[in-house]
Parts: structure tokens; sequence; C-alpha cells
């Protein structure tokens, strides 16, 4: 469909005009990687890539810093909220597509998407001032009676349930990227085509034998990227774990310790930063997360487009 | 049990697991939602709006300085985001369309739009705030404007799409150039949906807190100065639920109220703007 029109002075500047616009992504994403690569060199000169992600340093007084509590930190927030949301997502998911009356699917949807544009320091506020004293008073002692004469699961609820801790972090995290993996998901789910799903009927298939043999493996691609969209996303996400996390830097094992991703670390100490290698250290930090989220989130966006593509064909 | 029970309760039994997981999403929106408005609506009066804020620990004050600051800075956001996002996303769907590039700026938006907001902060940070100097309502604008950009060029790219091409053609007939066809023919069909994409793109980035908190940091006196730290709703809220005192905590709760009544406001608009022209 390409237009081969006279070019008139006013296309030429028109187009011009348009096509800078468009670069301004282009020229976005590069100046976020050099800035934050030229930002970072003291750091990466004095620390390296490999000590500064294995390290558990993060000393300001004696200027040494290391990655690896804030990385540890964003992965296991991350890890957990996932593993409490994608089983959540996929209910909804699959509620909306194939179980609910017609009538319902608009309203829930659209409380579905209410629920994904509430901001994220409505989420933390709301779980510092609200969830974490239920966590703390009644959540986190009953997990922690339950567990306690099993080895190893009691290791990860041990210390006092305070409520300002990892497990707050995530579910609060999890109850966030719900929305978002659910309505990715559903996508996917729609992109099955009926005549498929009502052959399997016709054979006598069950409602639930068709979403478990035909629409899930059909749409695994798309449910898959979608996953890794919401585990990009949930990797940078800072107002809702600011408020419960608490700040602290160390390599914890208990669920009911406070700890520290790289984004409540950003937001945090970024302002603080008294010292070129303090503030440069920062910025590396931010230059690890951009880097993991962008992989992630490419990779996601790769699957994505390749289950559209197959659903066009 | 014969085997059709068997295949009918395994079936019983996943079905209401998907409705139990439709009600706890609905049971989260419910019980946020209500939070919010509860308190929100306990801690709001008038004094909120038209006072500034009193020494920290004395009663009473408001937030009149952070409900100017925020929609200076959305204003200014919006001032510098949706015209190129809407000329970007013209680009995709017109002179570009079909090109190698489209798809590669199109999917690129994608990723950027969930690329960590508070790594834009720092990288804002980097460019405007330590050359200057000193914290500024600019550099909080121009954080949220990169924000906005691919949403907004996203969402132009998809309503100019939806415009059928014999429009353009019809209008080419004419003898009118491009540009003009773009401009008389294209945006007039896609006016709404353009329109609905940047009412969204406003209430994503008016609940953003990360991006602002090292570029327009806060300011607890009244400023209309974009060239100096600027409060907005969302850094006060960060500074007063984490703060001691039972009066800030309660202007939190109202702040979050005001914004979040208004981005679901924004949200259900742009919704309903679809629904109603899109079907």
């Amino acid at each position: 469909m390409a237009v081969t029109v006279k070019k008139n002075p006013g296309d030429i500047i028109f187009s011009a005009l348009t096509t800078a616009a468009a670069c301004t992504v282009i020229v976005l994403v590069i100046g976020i990687v050099f800035v934050l690569v030229r930002e970072s060199s003291p750091a990466i000169e004095k620390f390296g890539v490999i000590q500064f992600l294995t390290s558990t340093d993060w000393d300001p007084v004696r200027e040494s810093f290391g990655a690896l509590t804030s990385v540890y930190g964003t992965v296991v927030t991350t890890g957990l909220s996932l593993v409490m949301a994608i089983p959540v997502a996929l209910g909804i998911a699959v509620f909306i597509t194939e179980v609910s009356p017609s009538f319902l699917k608009g309203p829930i949807g659209i409380a579905i998407e209410l629920l994904a544009a509430i901001p994220s320091i409505i989420y933390g506020m709301w779980g510092l001032f609200t969830l974490s004293p239920i966590m703390g008073a009644y959540v986190e002692p009953f997990l922690k009676r339950a567990t306690a004469d099993i080895p190893l699961l009691n290791a990860l609820f041990q210390g006092t349930p305070m409520g300002i801790d990892i497990l707050t972090a995530s579910v609060i995290l999890s109850i966030m990227i719900v929305p978002f993996t659910a309505s990715i998901a559903r996508d996917a789910f729609n992109l099955t085509p009926d005549v498929v799903k009502e052959s399997a009927y016709a054979l006598g298939a069950t409602k639930w034998e068709v979403v478990k043999n035909i629409v899930i493996p059909y749409s695994k691609i798309g449910v898959f990227g979608g996953m890794l969209f919401s585990l990009g996303r949930a990797l940078g996400e800072t107002m809702a774990v600011a408020f419960v996390l608490g700040n602290n830097h160390r390599i914890f094992t208990s669920l009911f310790d406070s700890a520290a991703t790289i984004t409540v670390t950003l937001a945090n100490e970024f302002t603080e930063a008294d010292k070129d290698i303090y503030l440069s250290s920062l910025f590396y930090l931010a230059l690890v997360l951009f880097v993991m989220s962008f992989v992630f989130l490419a990779i996601a966006k790769f699957f994505l487009a390749r289950a559209e593509r197959r659903a066009a064909r | 049990m014969t085997k059709e029970q068997r295949r009918k309760t395994e079936g019983v039994i996943a079905l209401s697991l998907s409705t139990f997981s439709a009600i706890l999403g609905l049971f989260w929106l419910a019980f946020i939602l209500g939070d919010v408005l509860v308190q929100g609506m306990q801690a709001l009066n008038l004094t909120l709006f038209i006072n500034d804020p009193a020494p920290a620990g004395v009663e009473g004050g408001g937030l009149r300085n952070a409900f100017v600051g925020q929609l200076m800075i959305t204003l200014c956001a919006s001032l510098i985001g949706v015209p190129i996002g809407v000329l970007g996303g013209t680009f995709l769907a017109e002179y570009a369309r079909g090109r190698k590039i489209a798809r590669m700026i199109s999917m690129l938006s994608d990723i950027v739009v969930s690329v960590p907001s508070i790594v834009i902060g720092t990288f804002v940070y980097a460019i405007l705030v330590r050359p200057v100097g000193h914290f500024s309502g600019w550099a909080g604008a121009v954080a949220l404007a990169i924000i906005m950009i691919p949403v907004v060029l996203r969402t132009t790219e998809d309503m100019l799409s939806l415009v059928p091409w014999e429009l353009r053609e019809a209008a080419f007939a004419l003898g009118a150039p491009y540009y003009k066809v773009i401009i008389q023919v294209v945006y007039r069909g896609a006016a709404t949906g353009i329109l609905t994409g940047i009412l969204l793109s406003i209430a994503r980035v008016a609940g953003e807190t990360a991006p602002l908190l090292f570029t327009s940091f806060n300011n607890s006196f009244f400023s209309l100065d974009m060239n100096h730290p600027l409060s907005s709703l969302t850094a006060t809220i960060f500074q007063y639920a984490m703060g001691p005192y039972k009066s800030w905590h309660a202007q939190a709760w109202a702040a979050a109220f005001v914004i979040t009544v208004f981005i679901l406001f924004l949200t259900l608009l742009g919704r309903l703007i679809i629904k109603w022209r899109y079907r």
C-alpha cells in the first residue's frame, strides 16, 4: 500500500516532522543506555561487572558497593508475586472468556481494567496502612504456627511477624500484576478460533476439557509472553513495594525479613547520595534494572508478536 | 465413579476455581477502592484545596501547593508528550505504513511503555537536574512526557490504521497532497480515538510517583515556578504516608482519594468513548 504522490513542499515538511517524532522513541532508548553507562562508569571502573553483581556489600561509609542484595530482593519479590498472581490471573482469564455469562463479561473486564489503572502509589499506601497490619496480626502468625513443625518450610517463616517485610510486599505486588496478566491472557485466549472449540464440543468435550486441551495449548505462546511481560513490569515496580519493604541491604532467608530491591534502593537513596561513587553506583543499579527489564520485555514482546501472527494466518 | 462422572466433576472443580479467582480479583478491587474512598472522604475538606501545608507536626493546613504543582507538571508533560506522540503515530500508520521501521518502532514503544519508570527518573536527573544544579518542575514534566510518548504513539497508530484506506484514495483523487489528506481527512476520521488515547495516557502518568522523586522533587511551599522544585500530589503522598504524624496520614489518604477518583474517571470515560464510537 505504498503511496507515491508527487512531492509537495508541505508533504516534505510534514513527513520530516512525523519521522523525527517517531524516532524520539529510538533516541530515548539509546539515550537512556548511553547516559546510564556514562553516569555509572566510575562505579563500573571501580567495581567491575562480575564483582558488582556478586558482592553483598552496600556500605556508603566505606564506599564499597555491590548489587547482590538489591538484585536478590528484586528477584525474590518478583518471583513470589508471580507465583501468587499467575494462577489467579489465568483463572480470571478463563472465567471471562469461557465461564461468565455474556452480560457479566463487559463489567468484569472493566473492573479488571480499573484495578490495573489504580496508580502503584495507592497500592503501596494501602499496603502500608491496611494490608500490613492485617498481615502482621493474623496472616503471618498463622503461617508461622502452621509451618512450625515442618523442616525447611519453617525457615521461610522465621522471626517476628511485623507486616513490614518481603511477604507483604510480594502480596501487594501480586495484587498489582494480576489484572495486567489477566488481560493479556484473556486476549491470548480470545485468539483461539471458535471453529476449533466448537469441533471439540461436537466430539463431546466438557467446557473444562475444551479449555485444557484446546484453548490453553492453542494460546500458550501468547500466555507465556504475557507472563514474561508481567515479570518485566514487576521487576521495575517501585512505589507498591517502597512502603513496606524497609530498605534493608542483606541477604535474607525468612520472608518476615525486611529487604531492599533495586527500585526501593533508588527511591530511598538517590537524593541522599552525597559522594560521586555512591551516586554512580546507584546509576549502575539503575542500568542493571533497565537491562534486566528490557531483556524480559523484549523476549515477551517477541512471543506475543508470534502468537498474534499465528492467529492472523 | 464412572469415567463420565469423573470428567464432569473435574470440570466443575476447575471452573469453580476460575470463578473463585474472578471473585478474588473483584474482592481486592472493592477492598482497595472502598478503603481509599472511605478513608479519603473522612479526611477531605475544603481547607485541603485552599491552604498550603502547615509546619510539620502542626494540625491543619492543606495541599494547595501539591494540587497546583501536579496540575502544572501533568499539563506541561501533555504539552510535550502529546504532539510528539501523535506525530510519531502518524509516521508509523501513514508514511511508514507496512515498512519494517514502523514495526520496529511500534514494538520498541510497547517495550518502553513498561520500562521501569524509576529508571526514567534517573535518566532525566542525569540530563536535566545535575547539569542545572537543582530539581525543577520542567524535569518532572519531561520525565512524565517520556512515559507518555509511547502510549500516545501506539494508540494513534492503531486508531489511524482503523480509518479505511479508500477514504484516503478518495481525497487523493481530488488532487490533495498526502499531508492535507492526513490532516483534513484521516485525523478527522480518527479524532475520537486519538483523543481517547490522550485521555488514557494522562490517566497513566497522573499517578506516576517514581519518576518525580528525583526530578521535580517536592516543595512544601506554594510555587508556580517550573524552574524550581515543585510539589506533586504523588510525591506528597509518599512523604506524608511515610511520615510520623496522624494529620499527615489523613492528608495522604485525602490526596490518594482525589488522584484515584481523577484517574478512574478518565479511564472509565476513555473506555466509554471507545465503546460508543467503535461498536
